[in-house]
């Protein structure tokens, strides 16, 4: 169903956070000011990313990424414009110019470059289409969106932005027990190895920052991205109790617990019966 | 007589005087006014102080929902309106995920206010444009364990399932 919006409302890395932690299959199109992106995905991972005023065929990808020269390049303008990208792959695998690697990689940092393009978009409308799938005459590749995630939000800047995603640090944080998610095989700097170091439930991120004398703002983003990326989750900070609701004795005052659990009753058999 | 309330709230527009007027034994609408500024003129009219629905559900017991009003500039009724509830619903229109980030500032507060159980109502439902509940939990951040339910509060059935979840979290906790 629906999955669309502004990108005003949306940041990318919110819905590159979606995408993975849904492990969705799909396309993701994105109208920006003056061009159109579309990043498809399998299972959460990158697959194939587009702009539309871009030459996104493998003999361009291959040239810009160095792996071909600029007079390859011309001679398979000429030579394989009928080619698909699947079919010129092959060939230039086979007759020895690239490897499948090569090959890979190339596509890999072309995607990736797409979308570190769009952090930069703040405008546009976004919609996220199910049934969309890789080009079939396209390769596709099989990435991790984990590290894409943390380095789209080393560029938030925004004081504000970050106050509003994060607006207590009297949380602690926990790592996720998601499948399949490896923290050695994300590239942290230094400084988010410093904050993963002391992630535990019984430490605020207040208390995380003071401890690596790190400011709120850059607490505040490291935070974020690794909450974006689906590695830590916010909880309560252990050791206050926090499982009572004293809200509800309030609510029914001077009643023993047997007179509340009674009355409860006597709403949900009245509220079933409208 | 005793006397319950339970609170919902949740942005502009989200649905939540319709949500009580679907089950209310009462005419809920006292406090709307008509919208003048064009900006928010997305629909006729507002609710400026409250919404106050009724349920008796026997000689000793009635139950009262009150609707906060949405539009931030009347939250100072907030906090009066959460002074005593036994729990609350925190609205959400599935179609608008501009409202998204508004809605979760407005269940931390209401948490903050008094700490009862609470669900949130995915409404609209019935709407093409409705977001899918899997997404609206990633985007609303919410934890596993907190009730996200399916709703359209002009459909008595839905409304009423969503008001036993909460009354069946409420038990849970005693
Ligand atoms: N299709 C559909 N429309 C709904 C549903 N719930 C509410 N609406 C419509 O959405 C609009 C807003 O509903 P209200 O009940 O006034 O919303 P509110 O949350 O009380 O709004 P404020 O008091 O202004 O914050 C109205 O036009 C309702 O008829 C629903 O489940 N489905
Ligand atoms: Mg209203």
């Amino acid at each position: 169903m629906a999955l669309k919006g502004n990108l005003r409302d949306f940041t990318i890395t919110q819905l590159l956070n979606l995408v993975n932690l849904a492990q969705k299959t799909g396309s993701l199109v994105i109208e920006g000011p003056s061009e159109v992106a579309t990043i498809t995905f399998r299972e959460g991972k990158l697959a194939y990313a587009r702009l539309n005023s871009e030459d996104g065929g493998l003999g361009a990808i291959l040239h810009k990424s160095n792996v071909i020269s600029a007079a390859q390049y011309g001679t398979l303008k000429t030579r394989a414009a009928t080619m698909n990208d699947k079919e010129l792959g092959l060939l230039l695998i086979n007759s020895g110019y690239v490897t499948q690697d090569d090959i890979l990689a190339s596509l890999q940092s072309h995607f990736v470059d797409i979308i570190q393009k769009l952090f930069s978009w703040v405008e546009g409308m976004f919609h996220f289409d199910g049934d969309s799938n890789v080009p079939a005459d396209k390769i596709p590749v099989r990435l991790d969106l984990e590290n894409i995630i943390i380095e789209g939000s080393r560029r938030m800047r925004e004081w504000e932005q970050l106050k509003d995603e994060l607006p207590n640090l009297d949380l602690a944080l926990k790592f996720t027990d998601r499948p399949g998610v490896n923290l050695k095989n994300i590239n942290l700097s230094v400084e988010e190895w410093k904050v993963v170091s002391f992630i535990n439930p019984k430490n605020s991120i207040a208390q995380i920052a003071k401890a690596n004398k790190m400011s709120e703002l850059d607490v505040r983003r490291i935070v974020y991205g690794l909450l974006q990326a689906g590695l830590v989750e916010l909880v309560r900070v252990q050791g206050l109790d926090h499982s009572s609701l004293p809200g509800i004795d309030k609510a029914m005052p001077g009643k023993s617990k047997e007179e509340q659990k009674n009355l409860v009753n006597r709403l949900i058999g009245r509220i079933r019966s409208l | 007589m005793q006397t319950v309330k339970m609170v919902v709230t949740g942005p502009f527009n989200s649905g939540k005087t319709e949500f009580i007027q679907t089950v209310s034994e009462i005419d809920v609408v006292s406090t709307e006014r008509k919208i003048t500024s064009e900006a928010e003129k997305i629909k006729e009219s507002t609710t400026v102080a409250m919404d106050f629905g009724r349920i008796t559900v026997d000689d000793e017991l009635v139950l009262y929902l009150f609707g906060t009003p949405g539009q931030k500039r009347f939250d100072f009724m907030w906090e009066i309106l959460s002074e005593g509830m036994l729990g609350f619903i925190v609205m959400v229109d599935s179609t608008r995920p501009e409202t998204f980030k508004e809605a979760r500032a407005i269940l931390e507060t209401f948490r903050a206010y008094a700490p009862t159980p609470y669900v949130v109502a995915a409404n609209k439902q019935d709407l093409e444009d409705a977001w899918d509940l899997d997404d609206m939990r990633i985007a609303l951040r919410l934890d596993p364990d907190v009730k996200l339910l399916p709703a359209i509060s002009v459909d008595r059935e839905s409304v009423k399932t969503v008001l036993l979840e909460l009354l069946t979290s409420i038990l849970e906790e005693l």
